[in-house]
């Protein structure tokens, strides 16, 4: 049963990472109806960007500084590549965004070098007690430090100008614009917002194991999440984040066991199975709406 | 398309007196229900008028694979041009051959991407099924990997495409059920699911790291892939190559003027317009799964005939990417296109070896940044973003503007 608990706690931990790398996602779907693939390039980035400027001003200041950082940068690419694509196939969009990816992720890759980086994170793999349970402290900083933002990000959706802009356009781009939103801003500030969320993730996904080339890949685990979730649901991609990164640590404790003719590392993979599953039974995800074609 | 064609409705051509006496030429009966719409009985097979080319008088002259003199030209061109390349160097020519071989997964990428709308960020899963099945049926039966021993090109290639249209028609039912960018997640949640399985079985794969070697090239006892009487070893793979990809091209050049090419694009452009007007959705998505992964299967079979050995690490996404890649920088929905992106992805390295020449900056050394290699990585991304913001029809759109050109000039247009 410890052994159990512990794993949750693990798989809450690295849920939340999914959780705010699906945030972004589904932030940029809803407000553009397409899926950035550019995504795992933006974590890489706030993660290697954290990495360089603990260095000079600490890990707590460099956080924000580099999410800050990736933002920018995301709006710099929503400028120059996305937008100039508005009104065309969201395919053809999404694939830009995966060109996006693999060219920053080649310029992030020569700031990494052939080494791991730490991020300077002051948590390691040191453990804490809990009620008897031995759990890493780094879970338990994702963990809150995603609900602090999720509640923020909430908050803001709820009770901004700006998020109330957001959720307009979301709803419908032709009518937000009639009623004076600028859409413009709203793709702007999505991606913005994504990159940010991706940069903190991305900084926690090095928190105790560092950043090589490869780190890349856990990314791809958020987009799971988001089918899960449902492709429009915020409160979907949060749970769909939870949701996949539990049942992954579950199947890292116990599938060895269990199953062992899945072979090994069967966890790393999980996440894609579990997609495959829920998309039998509910195609748009636990909490997405199902698509209502008009002829 | 911008082709400017003058359409005469055939019955009328049919009473010209001048034409009749050409009735009988032309391979009329042959031709289905479709060749003489609204003819009748009576309608004539009439040939193309004389300093007119463009003016077409029949629909089967309309729907033809080589509908002007130009394209046959061309392709005789082209086709001449290939042969002769096989005098090149070696390496050269193993390249190309290579070219050919992704342009025939290419095109089958384009058959469910490009012409029936289905985006799959999949094809490298179908191209390992088939690079294992085929490797499988030709390989050592008492090696260290399966193998059954049956090296025979007409056994494994077709093997190679027929199981990989297999894993396509099951992987269909779900891609039936989904649309646009949920298709693009779950083809990719299957490629990474594909290299697990693929780094696990390893007494088919021979698990990471280690490999195993490809099917053998072999075809009524004559080895392409080694020295012979005929030319030396990297020419019989391009001779192989370059017959095959023809037929393979040819293949989907027809599927795309037939009856299920143009259901394809009805479903691409419309799926519920298609739906009612009696496409069948599910039967017609399966159908372009299928036949696009047998395309992939039988290029996964062939890719490794010319290093030999392959490892299951090389499914991955960059794969898939580098199809999209060749899909999107050649034009989607056209097989010619395939195949100059196919050429253009493959040749790129070779073209970012020369670099370090010409740039003194570029290091040839993986060691040191900005290499060779990042500098090609980089380059499929850039010329993907870029083909889709200033050339959406890719290369074969390139050549639609160069074509309009000079056929209008002096004029603009």
């Amino acid at each position: 049963m410890k052994g159990v608990l512990e794993s949750l706690v693990r798989g809450l931990g690295n849920g939340s990472v999914y959780a705010l790398l699906a945030l972004g996602f589904v932030i940029v779907y809803k407000a553009t109806r397409v899926i950035s693939f550019a995504q795992p390039a933006f974590m890489i980035a706030g993660a290697v960007a954290v990495s360089h400027l603990a260095e000079v001003t600490g890990f707590y200041a460099a956080v924000p500084l580099a999410a800050l950082l990736v933002a920018a940068l995301a709006l710099g690419v929503e400028r120059i590549a996305i937008r100039p694509m508005v009104g065309r196939p969201v395919f053809v969009v999404a694939i830009i965004t995966l060109g996006i990816d693999v060219v920053v992720r080649v310029v992030v890759n020569g700031f990494i070098g052939l080494d791991v980086r730490q991020v300077g994170d002051p948590w390691g793999l040191r453990l804490v007690e809990i009620g008897g349970l031995a759990v890493q402290q780094r879970w338990i900083a994702m963990l809150l430090s995603t609900a602090v933002l999720v509640a923020l990000l909430f908050a803001f959706f709820r009770y901004t100008r700006y998020g109330l802009a957001m959720r307009a356009a979301a709803f419908d781009q032709e009518t937000a614009l009639a009623q004076g939103v600028s859409v413009g801003m709203v793709f702007a500030l999505s991606w913005g917002l994504a990159g940010g969320l991706a940069a903190i993730a991305g900084t926690f996904v090095g928190t105790g194991q560092g950043v090589d080339q490869l780190t890349w890949i856990i990314a791809l685990k958020a987009l799971p999440a988001i089918i899960v979730g449902g492709l429009d649901s915020l409160g979907g991609a949060v749970a769909g984040g939870l949701v996949i990164g539990v049942v992954e640590s579950l199947v890292q404790s116990y599938q060895g066991d269990l199953a062992p003719w899945l072979g090994q590392n069967f966890a790393v993979v999980t996440p894609y199975a579990v997609m495959l599953l829920v998309l039998l039974v509910r195609p748009y995800g636990l909490f997405g709406t199902p698509e209502v074609e008009r002829v | 398309m911008t082709e400017r064609t003058e359409r005469v409705e055939p019955p009328e051509q049919a009473g010209a007196p001048g034409r009749v006496e050409t009735a009988g030429r032309g391979r009329a009966p042959a031709a289905g229900p479709d060749a003489h719409p609204g003819g009748g009985p009576g309608a004539v097979r009439a040939r193309r008028p004389k300093g007119r080319p463009l003016l077409y008088t029949a629909y089967s002259q309309d729907m033809a694979l080589l509908d002007t003199r130009a394209k046959k030209v061309w392709l005789a061109l082209l086709l001449g041009a290939a042969i002769l390349l096989s005098g090149l160097p070696d390496d050269l020519l193993v390249l190309l051959a290579a070219g050919y071989i992704a342009a025939i997964g290419a095109i089958g990428l384009n058959i469910v991407t490009g012409y029936a709308g289905q985006v799959s960020l999949g094809h490298a899963f179908f191209v390992a099924i088939g690079a294992y099945t085929a490797a499988a049926v030709s390989g050592d039966p008492g090696g260290r990997t399966l193998g059954f021993g049956i090296t025979s090109m007409l056994v494994w290639l077709p093997a190679a495409g027929a199981v990989a249209a297999l894993a396509g028609v099951l992987v269909a039912p779900l891609a039936a059920r989904l649309r646009g960018l949920y298709l693009a997640i779950v083809t990719l949640g299957l490629v990474f699911l594909g290299e697990h399985v693929f780094k696990e079985w390893d007494h088919l794969t021979g698990g990471p790291g280690v490999g195993r070697p490809a099917a053998t090239p072999e075809l009524f006892g004559f080895r392409f892939d080694a020295d012979s009487a005929l030319g030396t070893r990297a020419q019989s793979l391009y001779m192989l190559m370059l017959v095959l990809l023809v037929v393979f091209a040819v293949a989907a050049r027809n599927l795309a003027r037939s009856r299920i090419g143009r259901a394809f694009s009805a479903v691409r452009d419309r799926d519920i317009a298609a739906e009612v007007i009696g496409v069948p959705l599910t039967r017609y998505k399966t159908l372009a799964f299928a036949i696009s992964s047998f395309y992939a299967g039988c290029a996964g079979a062939l890719m490794y005939t010319i290093t030999g050995f392959f490892d299951p690490g090389s499914f991955n996404l960059l794969m898939s990417v580098q199809f999209i890649a060749m899909v999107l920088i050649g034009g989607v929905a056209t097989v010619s296109g395939s195949i100059a992106g196919a050429l253009f992805i493959t040749l790129l390295p070779r073209l970012t070896q020369e670099l370090p020449a010409l740039l003194p900056f570029v290091s040839a050394d993986t060691t040191q940044t900005p290499n060779v290699f990042q500098i090609q990585v980089a380059l499929y991304g850039l010329l993907i973003v870029l083909f889709l913001v200033f050339e959406p029809r890719g290369l074969f759109g390139i050549w639609i503007r160069v074509r309009a050109y000079w056929k209008s000039w002096p004029f603009s247009y």
